[in-house]
Formats: C-alpha cells, sequence, structure tokens
C-alpha cells in the first residue's frame, strides 16, 4: 500500500542558525537566495519610515515557524540573545530622538515600538528551551505563551508582559487623546502604576499560583471520583445483572444470547456513540427499532445508517415500515442475522433490509396476510414513497424503501 | 500502486501465518484456539512495542490489530511497520466499531476492518481476502466510507480525482452497505467479480490518500476532536 509523499512545498522558515534576533532576516535570505545582509540591509533602511522595519520583523517573527528538525535539539537558553533586542529597543529611540528629532505623536510609536520589542524579547528568552520549541510548535507561536499554563514563571512573566501591554495601551490612548500639554505627567503616572503592578505581581504571583493550582487538582479529583461512580453504577446496574440472569438461564441458548447482545449493545453505545433523542432524529429512531427486534427476536440487525435527519411523520412512516420489514425477516426467514441499510440524501431517504433466509415468492402471497401489503407497501403508499419487496425462495428477502422528500429539513451530515 | 493489485500467484500456499496484536490475554488464547486449525498463528504481542520489535522478526502474512490498547493502540503499531514492511498486510480486529475508530484505522493503512463479534468462519475468510491482496468490507464499514466522502456533495476538494468516489464505486459501496456479497454485487450490477474487488480496493486506496486536512475536517464535523 502506498501513500503519495507530501509534495514538497518550499516553506519560509525562520533559520535558527546564524541569527543575531529570530532569525527571520536569515531565514528570509534563505528562502529568496539572496545575501543575508541585504535583507538586515532592507529592515534597517525600513526601519527609519516610524520603525516599519522592526514592526515587519515582529510580525514575521510572530507568524514564521522555526525550522523543524532544527528545533529538535532545543539551543540552551541564552542571555545574550537579549542584547539583541535591548539593542533594537535603543537604536528605535535613538533614531526617533535624533535623526527625525520627532516628538508627540511620531515619538510615542517609537516608544510603543520600543517597549513591546524589549518586553517580547524578555518574555520569549526567559522562558525555558523546551517550552519555547512547544510555542514554536503551535499554529501561532505566540499563542502558547499566552494560554499556556504549567508553572510559575510562566504566570509571573504573563502578568509582567499583561501589564506592559496594559501600559503601552493606555499611553498610546493618551498620546492619542492629549498629545504634548499633559503627556508627561500621565507618562509619569503610567510608569508608577506600572512599577506598582509589576511589584503586586512579583510578590502576589507564586501565592496565587499555588492557590489557584491546588484548586485545580482539587476539581480534576473530584471529577475523576465521579467518572468512577458514574461507571461502578452503570456497570452494577447493567452488566452484573445480565450475568446474573446468565448464569440463571445458562441452559437456554437463546435467553442466554438475547441477554448477552442486549447487554453489548448498550454497553457499546454508552462508550462509543453519542446519543440523540430517537423522537427527533431518523438515525437514532431507526437504530432504535431495530434494537426493539434485535431483542424481542433474538437476531442481530446490523444497521448501517448513512446520514441523518429530522423526523416527521412521514419519516416516522418510513421507520415503521422499515420495522414491519425487519419483524418480518425476523419471524419469517428463519436467520440469525439481517441487515438494515438506510442513506439519507438531500432529494430521498431510502431504505433496505435484507435477510439471507428462506425467501418466498411475492405473488403468492394471500389477501389476507395485511403485514406485507398494509404495514409496508400501503403505509408507504400513503406518505408518498413506495415499497418494493424483491424475494425467492431460498436467496433471502430484501425489501426497498424509498421516501422522496424536499430539501428541507435533512442534514446530510451526522449532526449529532 | 502495484502492491494494490492482487497479482495472480502471489497468493500464499499453505496456511497462512498470522500474528495477534491484543492487550487481553484470554482474547488472544480464544482466537488462537478458534484459528488454530485453519491458519498458522506464529506470535503474539500484547503491547505496541513488543508487536512492532515481534512483527519485524515473525514477517506474518497478517496482523489481526486490536483497536484500542494502553500504550497508543493499534494506530501506533500501523504508523510503526507501514514504511518498514510493506508486504504485511494489517486487518483490525476491534471491540469498536465507532466511526473515527474504523476510519482512522483504515487511513492508516489496515486492510480491512472487523469487529470481535466475527464467528470464526468469516474472520479466516477476511484473513484470506486481507493475504491476496483484497480489502475486507463490513457494511458498517461500507456505510462509514459513505458517510465520510458522500456527506458534502458542495465541499471544495482539492484533488476530486483523488478525493471523491465514482458513481460505480458509490453503488458498489451501497451495496455492499446492504448486505449483498461480492458475488451478488457483481450479478446485480452486471460487472464481473474481479470488477468489483478492484472497485472495493480503489474505494481503500482514496480512503487512505484523502489528505490529512480532510481528514481533520470530517472529524471535526462529527464532533470527534
Amino acid at each position: 500500500m502506498s501513500s503519495t509523499p507530501a509534495p514538497h512545498v518550499p516553506r519560509l522558515y525562520r533559520a535558527t542558525e546564524h541569527r543575531l534576533a529570530a532569525g527571520v532576516a536569515a531565514g528570509i535570505a534563505e528562502h529568496l537566495g539572496i545575501p543575508v545582509l541585504r535583507v538586515r540591509m532592507a529592515f534597517m533602511v525600513l526601519l527609519g519610515l516610524s520603525g516599519l522595519g522592526l514592526l515587519l520583523y515582529a510580525a514575521f517573527w510572530a507568524v514564521v515557524p522555526p525550522r523543524p528538525g532544527d528545533t529538535a535539539v532545543p539551543p540552551r537558553r541564552d542571555l545574550a540573545q537579549l542584547l539583541p533586542f535591548v539593542a533594537i529597543g535603543l537604536g528605535v529611540l535613538l533614531l526617533q530622538v535624533f535623526a527625525f528629532n520627532s516628538v508627540g505623536a511620531a515619538g510615542t510609536a517609537g516608544w510603543l515600538v520600543a517597549i513591546i520589542a524589549v518586553g517580547a524579547g524578555v518574555i520569549w528568552h526567559q522562558s525555558g528551551p523546551e517550552r519555547r520549541r512547544q510555542w514554536g510548535d503551535a499554529a501561532v507561536p505566540w499563542l502558547g505563551a499566552v494560554v499556556e499554563e504549567t508553572d510559575r514563571r510562566a504566570f509571573v512573566l504573563r502578568f509582567i508582559g499583561g501589564g506592559v501591554l496594559v501600559a503601552v495601551g493606555i499611553i498610546g490612548v493618551a498620546a492619542v487623546y492629549s498629545p504634548a500639554q499633559n503627556f508627561d505627567a500621565v507618562l509619569n503616572g503610567v510608569i508608577f502604576a506600572l512599577v506598582g503592578l509589576a511589584g503586586v505581581g512579583v510578590v502576589t504571583g507564586p501565592v496565587l499560583w499555588r492557590t489557584w493550582n491546588q484548586l485545580r487538582s482539587e476539581r480534576e479529583g473530584r471529577i475523576r471520583e465521579q467518572e468512577r461512580a458514574e461507571l461502578a453504577a452503570m456497570v452494577h446496574d447493567q452488566v452484573l445483572h445480565t450475568l446474573a440472569l446468565i448464569q440463571r438461564n445458562a441452559s437456554d441458548v437463546k435467553t442466554v444470547q438475547r441477554l448477552a447482545r442486549g447487554q453489548e449493545r448498550s454497553l457499546r453505545n454508552w462508550l462509543y456513540k453519542p446519543t440523540a433523542s430517537p423522537t427527533e432524529r431518523f438515525a437514532a429512531a431507526l437504530e432504535q427499532a431495530a434494537a426493539e427486534v434485535e431483542d424481542t427476536f433474538a437476531i442481530t440487525v446490523e444497521a448501517v445508517v448513512v446520514g441523518d435527519r429530522e423526523t416527521d411523520e412521514r419519516v416516522g412512516a418510513l421507520v415503521a415500515a422499515a420495522r414491519e420489514a425487519l419483524v418480518n425477516a425476523a419471524r419469517h426467514a428463519g436467520v440469525q442475522t439481517v441487515s438494515l441499510f438506510a442513506e439519507v440524501e438531500p432529494e430521498q431517504v431510502s431504505v433496505f433490509v435484507r435477510d439471507r433466509g428462506k425467501g418466498f415468492d411475492p405473488d403468492t402471497v394471500e389477501n389476507h396476510r395485511h403485514g406485507v401489503r398494509g404495514s409496508i407497501i400501503g403505509r408507504m403508499k400513503r406518505h408518498g414513497g413506495r415499497a418494493e419487496i424483491r424475494s425467492e425462495p431460498g436467496e433471502g428477502t430484501e425489501v426497498r424503501l424509498i421516501l422522496p422528500i424536499s430539501g428541507s429539513g435533512s442534514t446530510a451530515e451526522r449532526d449529532r | 500502486m502495484s502492491e494494490q493489485e492482487p497479482v495472480e500467484g502471489t497468493a500464499p500456499r499453505g496456511p497462512l501465518r498470522v500474528f495477534l496484536v491484543d492487550d487481553h490475554a484470554m482474547f488472544r488464547a480464544g482466537v488462537r484456539a478458534e484459528l488454530g486449525a485453519r491458519v498458522e498463528v506464529v506470535g503474539e504481542a500484547s503491547s505496541v512495542a513488543e508487536a512492532v520489535t515481534r512483527i519485524a522478526a515473525t514477517q506474518p502474512d497478517v496482523v489481526l490489530l486490536d483497536v484500542h490498547m494502553p500504550d497508543g493502540g493499534g494506530r501506533a503499531v500501523l504508523e510503526a511497520m507501514r514504511r518498514t514492511h510493506p508486504q504485511v498486510r494489517f486487518l483490525a480486529l476491534s471491540v469498536s466499531d465507532a466511526a473515527e475508530d474504523v476510519i482512522g484505522l483504515i487511513r492508516a493503512g489496515a486492510r480491512g476492518y472487523v469487529t470481535k463479534t466475527i464467528s470464526p468462519e468469516e474472520l479466516t475468510d477476511a484473513i484470506r481476502r486481507v493475504a491476496e491482496g483484497d480489502a475486507v468490507f463490513s457494511p458498517r464499514l461500507a456505510g462509514f466510507v459513505l458517510d465520510a466522502f458522500a456527506s458534502r456533495p458542495d465541499a471544495p476538494v482539492a484533488d476530486p480525482e483523488l478525493d471523491q468516489l465514482t458513481n460505480r464505486e458509490r453503488e458498489v459501496l451501497r451495496l455492499l452497505a446492504r448486505g449483498y456479497a461480492y458475488k451478488e454485487i457483481a450479478k446485480e450490477l452486471y460487472i464481473s467479480i474481479k470488477t468489483v474487488e478492484t472497485h472495493v480496493s480503489n474505494v481503500l486506496r482514496k480512503l487512505q490518500m484523502s489528505n490529512r486536512y480532510e481528514l481533520s475536517r470530517w472529524a471535526a464535523d462529527r464532533r470527534l476532536v
């Protein structure tokens, strides 16, 4: 058996070697096949346009994953790699202040960018190597840093990072709405607030974290205990009783088979199947009818239902006709297994009931036998469908029930 | 895909060599007892790691594979063995007939899927068919495949040639799901049994080759993930 190898699509990855900061420039250079210096130059030139280069770089960093395989052995945490972040932050500041001599909104943008860059760098490089790899594996690399909740340090880091972001946001709002005049006061207030926030975070973070951890493990324990109790109750109510009944009826093969089959189905449903109400969904109604016939006549119904839809009066009639066909097969065919196949299509619902039993000649069915004529053929006709019965002596019987429907109400997918 | 087609003369002579993978010793003993006279059981394993090493050592024709095991299940065995031992065929034998188990195992490369309620005669037949390169489709499996492929008629498909079933294949699957045997399908559709087998093998190939994206969307639609 062969499966075609995935076609090789050249993808953009961040380089993990020959990198200065996050490997974006090196990765792009490798992808495009041009010298890395030119890419870095381009970023530096763009940096002059109110920090556009840095924004681009950050965007690439967030979106482009590191090259897989390279991260298999994660590099040691390397504090020296923090330096580029600091350098970038300071560089932006200096550029804003000296080269463009800009204050006000543009200067604030520079501040914002610098703070974000340094803060992001801190969070990234303070995290452990294997966690960093996990983040890299996630669909959006940075998502992990936000949602992950594995240890205390991540928690504290998020706390501080969140504080930084909040402060940055407030600064941004202040810069937009009250430029120039009160800006210094606002800025000072925000910085003090930030320092206070960080202090509170550092002090209370571990305590909060521990408490929360305890609560969580307690809750997990409770849930586990509940599940165990539910399982025990189910095993007691059903399995043990069935086993007791089987012991008592050990000599009666038919009864034992019926009990075992009923128990098997019920356990199977409990373990593997989501439940649906048989009064609302076609598939559930049909499966319930099949289960009833199985239990009553001690046969196996191999039910296969493709698609599903809501029931209405006509679909209910179809289920009833199918049930009658199953009962007939169980009663007259003299077999252990009956196949039931139903398919819901946009324009029709069809049900097939097939056995490999005795079979009969449909033409010789006497007039007073109402099962086939009334309950199956007549019922289908009354509701605008049709029923065909194919049978030959010795070949088994197949009952085909077709019900045309209008498209509404049908869900081709098994939506339950 | 040449190894897909049942090639004349490759059907193994003598008793088929079968390997059992199941974490329940009682069940292995039962299968061994039931199959003993019909096939040659060359080995057993109760865990994924054990299965991988022992299958490589014994080189059986067919592996009967349990789906649910503590350390990863049949899927892990399949994924470990498929590349290195393409000539070994896998038949999943499980108590679960839940859609995600069946489709998952088939996508991973199993040649068939039967449940543990199967009779010894049917199981022997299934083993023989798998060993000869055929696919074993129970009515339930056919139903799942129809469900997986047919439920989104208007969904955009990356490669229609690969991912969609032809009308004929759909027809064959419907009859399978209705409980028809291969030779009855051949009679019903006025084609040869060989053609029916080809259609069934093609369906299996498409199921295995349709891409991961498709599979994950299928699973998400059914709230399996």
